[in-house]
């Protein structure tokens, strides 16, 4: 059995987090107004623009959200959309288990209401090398979810002079930085081999099958590389 | 069909909060009753780096030259500098400056 240790939580490690999040998150208030903007847009209100992005956090699904908006809502395709986008949650949050097993439950589903793509990341990429800051998850969603809310308001009020964020490259955020999480972790033979399975396994998926799939697809292509070729043991 | 008017554009967003919700709860929630053994170990951290790899793969396939340049300035940066921040920032500054000039 291997050794994970256990993660503490404390207001330093917070703020900690908070800080490291806070440059990033100059993109994401980027993300938050292209959203803004296009609620406003699709004839969703002041209100429920703000709301949404309080509640859901999730930029990706509120935008197909806001695609499918208008008098009438096919609701059960649209909660299955917002099912399929955030799939991916799922496996973030099982990749945490073998050190948020070890935190109390209201912790550790308490601070799972902020995990998003960008603190999930870092606290996983600083996990693996031993630094358990669970702080970094908390504190890093506390900053993602203040400057979305700040970026939503923002696209609500005064969006309307920016008509094609993708000059500026901000469609490119999520991607450069899921990039360099993944290139900033550990790096073997094994690992490479499960980022190629992963990789065709999700082409495949976003090739052939429903859309949104290929996340899903991708993480279990490379997980079952991992289950065929275990891991040396941790020290 | 759902009607948006009044309360109804409430009830959606509420209904989209808990169906995200049940993804962020989900994935610790089901692990919790898989007994944790070497190979369930090693198959969360084969699949906690192939989840980003997955999320790459539709732009690495479908985007623009400015989106693919990008991803290929951010990954020189990252693994000459090891900061993340400069290589995003490389990343995005590559998108803009190619889409700008195409």
């Amino acid at each position: 059995m291997s050794q994970y240790k256990v993660p503490e939580l404390t207001f330093a490690g917070m703020r900690q987090g908070f800080w490291r999040l806070l440059p990033l998150s100059l993109f994401v208030i980027a993300f938050g107004l292209a959203y803004g903007l296009a609620a406003i847009q699709a004839g969703l209100s002041g209100t429920e623009t703000v709301i949404m992005s309080m509640l859901v956090f999730a930029g990706t699904a509120q935008f197909a959200a806001v695609d499918l908006w208008g008098a009438q809502i096919p609701i059960v395709p649209l909660l299955l959309t917002t099912f399929a986008i955030n799939a991916r949650h799922l496996l973030m949050g099982a990749s945490l288990y073998p050190w948020l097993r070890q935190v109390p439950a209201r912790k550790r589903y308490g601070i799972l209401v902020l995990m998003s793509d960008a603190n999930w990341a870092m606290t996983l990429n600083d996990f693996n090398n031993g630094k358990t800051n669970l702080g970094l998850l908390l504190g890093g969603g506390i900053a993602l979810w203040l400057t979305w809310l700040a970026g939503t308001v923002l696209g609500m009020t005064v969006g309307s002079g920016i008509t094609n964020p993708e000059a500026f490259g901000v469609d490119m955020v999520l991607g450069c930085f899921m990039l360099s999480m993944a290139l900033g972790g550990r790096k073997n033979p094994r690992i490479l081999t499960a980022w190629l399975v992963g990789g065709l396994s999700a082409y495949a998926a976003y090739l052939w099958l429903p859309e949104n799939s290929h996340v899903v697809a991708g993480a279990l292509g490379g997980g079952l590389v991992g289950a065929i070729w275990l891991e040396e043991p941790r020290k | 069909m759902m009607s948006t008017a009044g309360i109804g554009g409430f009830i959606i967003i509420g209904l989209m909060a808990l169906v995200t919700l049940l993804t962020r709860y989900g994935g610790v929630l089901i692990m919790s009753f898989i007994p944790i053994n070497r190979r369930v170990e090693s198959f969360i951290n084969a699949m906690s780096g192939s989840v980003l790899i997955a999320i790459l793969v539709p732009i690495a396939a479908e985007g623009d030259l400015g989106a693919r340049l990008a991803l290929v300035a951010t990954a020189v940066v990252m693994l000459v500098v090891k900061k993340p921040m400069v290589a995003i920032s490389a990343g995005i500054f590559v998108a803009a400056a190619i889409r700008w000039l195409v």
